[in-house]
């Protein structure tokens, strides 16, 4: 982390930069904010650790208005999400300074409260510089030690991997934390019969608050104005209603970021009831995978995706129709 | 006092099921929320927080208020009926009911709204004192007891034996109504129940957020507040969700719309969000064009308006449900802090 403090502090002073993306200390021990930071002084609460969960690549967006050069922190999964962004236009890669952060897999309080952990006074173990193994928990009800990987967060036990796709340097050390198939949720889906995942499903989704969250925090949710946001239509859907959250809502966003969407599990993670919302999107990365050949979004800035393009070997849509 | 062994709430609840509608927290696909009670439900008396407060009972997220009903030339309007029957809340915890305390200065004002006001001469409170406080919670700043939630009736579980005090009338009614079930409370109960609060009182003093200091918030600090440059770094990691306003137990704005059925109208009402672009929304445009706007707004309310308006009383009651829900770990402690730390720059 001091080696990030260092470096953002140089660049701020010889004008590369005019500001940093990154975290700010929280005031418990899981819960930093992201922050921008215009002077080496503030730089002092900068912090970066296992709970930034937090992509920053969307916040490229706004930064991208601004005059001058963001120095932006993005983890290895973030950047897909900034390819994708530069892809679609939403960013500007010339208004970003891009150090790839390391990263040994990102933390998920919520896991902890699932463990019966409460009244947390610190956590120790979670620095860039340890070895992320174990975490060591402070409480007003005794202390615990856990295994880091209990309390990552679901995306990184699928983790793609700890090359970063785009940057201008790295500092930190990464590690691929990889420990299940990422299709496996997705597969014990569909062995379900119609009447079984509809209730999987309606299960779920009948939890939503309609809080709108998983759509703010989704970089591939960039449109200016949310049709269900708009005023002037019928569209705008304000109220919690279970019928409309179960069959529309979640999956009409789903398609509207299919193809586009690199799974970076922002969805999930900010989901204040705990809704497993990037089944979805990967269900449709898993059936793309297998109509058009296999393909990571945000992988690289330039390709074009597989519902953007067309070729004559593309899958017939009958096909899809008959597979049900 | 009176006392049920944990074991036998099951039957407790169906007593009570038996005669009127009975919401308490209610564990579904990993997250519990209040919900209606019925045979087989998984009652999660154990969770300190529900992910929503409970407000929903007397305030639901969205209900509808009349019905427009067109038939060839013919249009009749139907007016949704107001709550009759009684319902029992059970486990709602002191700051929560102390949120209901906030929600009544606002709907049971004049002019009184008839929806909330039924529900709430309807509906029995049963708060359960906090066992295990934790980190987020900080009710004690606004004067809450965690260890005595003001109710209908209290209860307090320890060792698996929940321990029951009417304290209004509705209290005493429901106690009457399920008398079979419960057993006199002798004095050595009593010293339990005396324990455990003090147990309450010294997890509470040791809580992070404790001695959170609300100096220079009140009715009078509008101009000075509203006016600080802290919010303009404040907001930032803000994602303009409604997480915040919908797990709130005092949030209380709401938005009325239309829902097209095909061959009329439906007007509903629901749980509105200041963190939305189309809050405040009027015929002339919105007051609030920014993110910046929308974000103060939320704790000028809370912590200026609302005491300025309500002889100081705060519209939050600590429960610290933002603390943990919050996407971007923004939350109204950090607010407080930030102008303890900032409040003097300008």
């Amino acid at each position: 982390m001091q080696e990030l403090i260092t470096r953002a502090k140089e660049l701020l002073a010889d004008g590369t930069v005019v500001r940093v993306l990154g975290w700010k200390a929280g005031d418990l021990s899981y819960n930093p904010e992201a922050a921008y930071f215009e002077t080496a002084e503030s730089l002092d609460e900068f912090v970066y650790n296992g709970f930034c969960g937090q992509n920053l690549s969307k916040m490229m967006i706004e930064a991208s208005k601004l005059e001058g050069k963001t120095l932006v922190c993005l983890k290895p999964c973030d950047t897909y999400s900034f390819n994708q962004l530069i892809k679609e236009h939403r960013v500007d890669r010339e208004k970003a300074y891009i150090i790839g952060v390391g990263c040994k897999g990102k933390l998920n309080v919520e896991k902890l409260r699932e463990m019966g952990i409460k009244g947390i006074k610190s956590i120790s173990g979670a620095e860039l510089t340890d070895a992320c193994e174990e975490l060591h928990i402070s409480t007003i009800y005794g202390d615990k030690t856990v295994a880091y990987k209990e309390a990552m967060l679901e995306r990184c036990h699928v983790c793609k991997g700890k090359e970063h796709m785009i940057y201008d340097e790295i500092i930190g050390e990464s590690k691929d934390t990889k420990d299940a198939d990422r299709f496996a949720e997705v597969e014990k889906i569909e062995k379900m019969s119609p009447e079984e995942r509809f209730a999987f499903f309606q299960k779920e989704l009948s939890k939503c608050i309609r809080c709108n969250a998983c759509r703010n925090a989704c970089p591939a949710c960039s449109c200016r104005k949310c049709v269900f946001d708009s005023t002037k239509f019928d569209s705008a859907q304000k109220a919690n209603v279970d019928s409309f959250e179960e069959k529309m809502f979640h999956i009409i966003r789903a398609f509207h970021v299919a193809g586009r969407c690199t799974d970076c599990g922002e969805c999930s993670r900010v989901c204040p009831q705990g809704i497993p919302l990037h089944l979805f999107n990967r269900k449709f990365i898993k059936d793309i995978d297998t109509f058009y050949g296999e393909y990571q979004a945000g992988a690289d800035d330039q390709s074009k995706g597989p519902l953007t393009s067309f070729t004559f070997d593309d899958v017939e849509p009958g096909v899809v129709a008959e597979r049900g | 006092m009176y006392k049920i062994e944990k074991e036998n709430l099951e039957a407790l609840f169906r007593k009570i099921a038996e005669s009127q509608d009975l919401i308490l927290p209610i564990k579904k696909a990993g997250q519990t929320n209040f919900g209606l009670w019925n045979e087989g439900e998984e009652a999660d008396l154990d969770t300190l927080k529900t992910v929503k407060s409970g407000k929903d009972a007397f305030f639901p997220q969205s209900e509808t208020l009349y019905t427009c009903v067109r038939d060839g030339k013919k249009l009749t309007v139907e007016p949704e009926e107001l709550r009759s029957s009684p319902f029992v809340v059970f486990g709602m915890k002191a700051c929560d009911v102390k949120g209901m305390e906030v929600l009544d200065k606002v709907f049971l004002a004049d002019p009184i709204d008839t929806f909330y006001a039924a529900r709430r001469d309807h509906g029995t409170i049963v708060a359960m004192a906090c066992h295990e406080p934790e980190e987020s919670c900080f009710c004690k700043v606004f004067g809450t007891d965690a260890a005595d939630p003001a109710a209908d009736v209290a209860v307090w579980m320890v060792e698996g034996t929940l321990y029951w005090k009417a304290i209004s009338e509705k209290g005493q009614a429901l106690t009457e109504a399920v008398k079979d079930l419960l057993t006199d409370a002798d004095a050595s109960d009593e010293a339990k129940v005396s324990a455990e609060k003090e147990a309450i009182h010294n997890i509470v003093e040791q809580l992070p957020y404790t001695h959170l200091s609300l100096e220079g918030w009140d009715g009078n600090a509008t101009d000075e507040k509203f006016n600080s440059p802290v919010w303009e770094t404040l907001y930032k990691p803000c994602l303009a969700c409604g997480t915040c306003t919908f797990v709130c137990p005092t949030c209380q704005c709401y938005d009325i719309k239309d829902y097209d059925t095909g061959h009329g109208v439906k007007r509903y009402r629901c749980w509105d969000s200041c963190m939305y672009s189309d809050f405040t929304m009027m015929a002339h445009g919105n007051n609030r064009t920014s993110q910046m706007q929308r974000f103060r707004q939320r704790f000028m309310h809370k912590l200026v308006y609302f005491p300025a308006n309500n002889n100081g009383m705060y519209s939050c009651v600590g429960c610290g449900r933002c603390v943990e829900k919050c996407p971007s770990s923004l939350n109204i402690v950090k607010v407080i802090k930030a102008f303890e730390k900032h409040g003097g720059e300008k």
